[in-house]
């Protein structure tokens, strides 16, 4: 919550503002390349798998799986004294990003590799929500 | 070099200049590398060498989606430029990469995304991956691992094995930090640092240094010292951020490092003596293994649990102890060349009998880059 949130702010650059722009509305949104479709993150302007200039944005599904995880047990300034995952989601759009799991026990019994995820915005400061996924349909 | 043997066949400068307060700076250099590729008919598939400064190599490589076999970050002020255009001329003469891109892009005036250092809140790293809880590498360098245990099987026991084989190797060594044994055991019930990641599972922090003395194979002859040739180079880096590895359980800049110093080299795994893998987390050797060739995909953890790399095994791993109990200073990639030298000038406290060749592999920033040198004490 914005109140009492001390971690590192993301700040938006010109490229990735749709991104935080979507994410403050709670909406996901990805990059796809016009001219080879890849899918696109972090954002930028062009492909990297073919150079193309032409991409477009648009909101992902917001489901992912699971794909690996630390349970970090010495939390930074900001975090709280328990110990939290610190997780990578894997998109069903293809990409991957790092993030938290949220509504579900920092435990390796509960965080199960390849389980269902859903993407849940934690407002973190007036302009900034960050993506965090919690266990779908839980 | 020889005059004219390399041309400059691409040039552009960024699509606008003057005030760009629409782009931050990483895409100042993506906008004139784009312009350049498109001046010469090329794309970043095409391209194979990245020199740039103000920006790191690493982070402008991955951006614009290249692979490199060769990367120069030299960073000296406003005449980086010319030296980076030096240094590929060079490389390129001597193989390391075909094609050379050189970039430069600064947000001087509108100070866009402009980094100073990782992290920072404009930065990619800063944007997506620093809110989340980081407390350092040991958070971050051992995020792939379960997802590797998952897909290969691995076991804790054997990742565990990592840290008691080296310990071995340290025991033989007076200067190690640690040198009383330890079990799989007493690995597994160390303090938790970072799920699954364990105290005796992390290198250690410590102070030193290190120094090489590198001269042409005609001078060597008038030196007391037995010359250590190097039979093969490799380098790469692939993403700056861990979070973007195109796979979590495997390194593309380990691949691509080791494959260019054993193809340079002409050497086989099997004429390979002796091997140096940097551990800062004893996941590095099993990558390190597997990704080198040694071993196939999934093999290192019962490998190194069967204790082939072991005191008396078929294949030396780590003979100083590793950063895992011999010594870390931050950058431990000079502790493993130095290990390497001894073993092949025949001088190291664990001597491997015979030792003709050995491969030393480092890391660089967590899976971002990768640098293989091989040996050999065989004219």
């Amino acid at each position: 919550m914005p109140d009492d949130y001390k971690g590192p702010v993301p700040v938006p650059t010109p490229e990735t503002q749709d991104f935080w722009d979507g994410a403050k509305r709670g909406e996901l949104r990805l990059q796809r390349c016009d001219a080879c479709k890849n899918v696109i993150f972090p954002p930028r302007p062009f492909c990297p798998a073919c150079a193309s200039r032409s991409v477009s944005s648009f909101t992902a599904s917001g489901r992912g799986k699971l794909y690996s995880y630390v349970i970090n047990h010495r939390p930074p300034p900001g975090f709280g004294p328990d110990p939290h995952a610190i997780a990578i989601v894997e998109l069903d759009e293809g990409p991957r990003m790092m993030t938290n799991i949220v509504d579900c026990e920092q435990t390796p019994e509960a965080l199960l590799l390849d389980m269902p995820v859903e993407v849940a915005f934690t407002p973190v400061s007036d302009d900034i929500s960050l993506p965090k996924f919690r266990p779908a349909g839980g | 070099m020889e005059s004219r043997s390399v041309a400059i066949v691409g040039a552009a400068e960024t699509t606008d200049l003057g005030r760009i307060p629409g782009l931050s700076q990483i895409q100042l250099h993506a906008d004139a590398a784009l312009n350049a590729m498109e001046d010469c008919g090329i794309g970043p598939g095409d391209i194979d060498g990245v020199a740039t400064a103000g920006e790191a190599p690493a982070g402008i490589a991955h951006y614009l989606g290249i692979t490199p076999t060769w990367v120069d970050g030299t960073s000296v002020g406003g005449c980086s430029f010319m030296l980076h255009v030096r240094h590929a001329a060079a490389a390129i003469n001597e193989g390391l990469c075909d094609v050379a891109l050189v970039t430069h892009g600064e947000s001087g005036r509108s100070r866009v995304g402009r980094g100073g250092f990782a992290g920072a809140p404009a930065s990619l790293p800063g944007q997506f991956e620093a809110p989340y809880g980081l407390s350092g590498p040991p958070s971050m360098f051992t995020l792939g691992v379960l997802r590797y245990m998952k897909e290969t099987g691995m076991t804790h026991e054997q990742l565990a094995s990592v840290s008691v084989v080296q310990r071995e190797w340290a025991a033989l060594n007076p200067r190690s930090t640690f040198k009383d044994p330890i079990t799989v055991d007493d690995v597994l019930n160390s303090r938790m640092i970072a799920y699954p990641f364990r105290l005796l599972q992390c290198c250690l922090v410590t102070d030193g240094g290190g120094a090489l003395i590198l001269v042409s194979k005609e001078r060597a002859k008038d030196f007391p010292t037995k010359p250590v040739y190097l039979l093969g180079t490799g380098e790469s880096v692939e993403t700056p951020m861990i979070s973007q590895m195109e796979d979590m359980t495997t390194s593309r800049a380990f691949k691509v490092a080791g494959s260019t110093a054993f193809e340079e080299a002409g050497i086989s795994h099997d004429d390979v003596d002796h091997v140096m893998i940097y551990d800062a987390f004893a996941h590095l050797p099993i990558y390190g293994l597997e990704d080198l060739g040694f071993v196939g995909r999934g093999e290192a953890g019962a490998f190194i649990e069967a204790r082939n790399p072991a005191p008396g095994g078929p294949l030396p791993v780590n003979t100083n102890g590793g950063g895992l109990s011999y010594m870390h200073s931050g950058m431990y990639g000079m502790y493993a060349l130095q290990e390497s030298v001894r073993q092949m000038r025949g001088t190291a406290p664990a001597q491997v009998p015979d030792a003709k060749i050995s491969v030393c592999h480092g890391v660089g920033g967590m899976f971002m880059a990768s640098g293989t040198i091989i040996m050999t004490n065989e004219a």
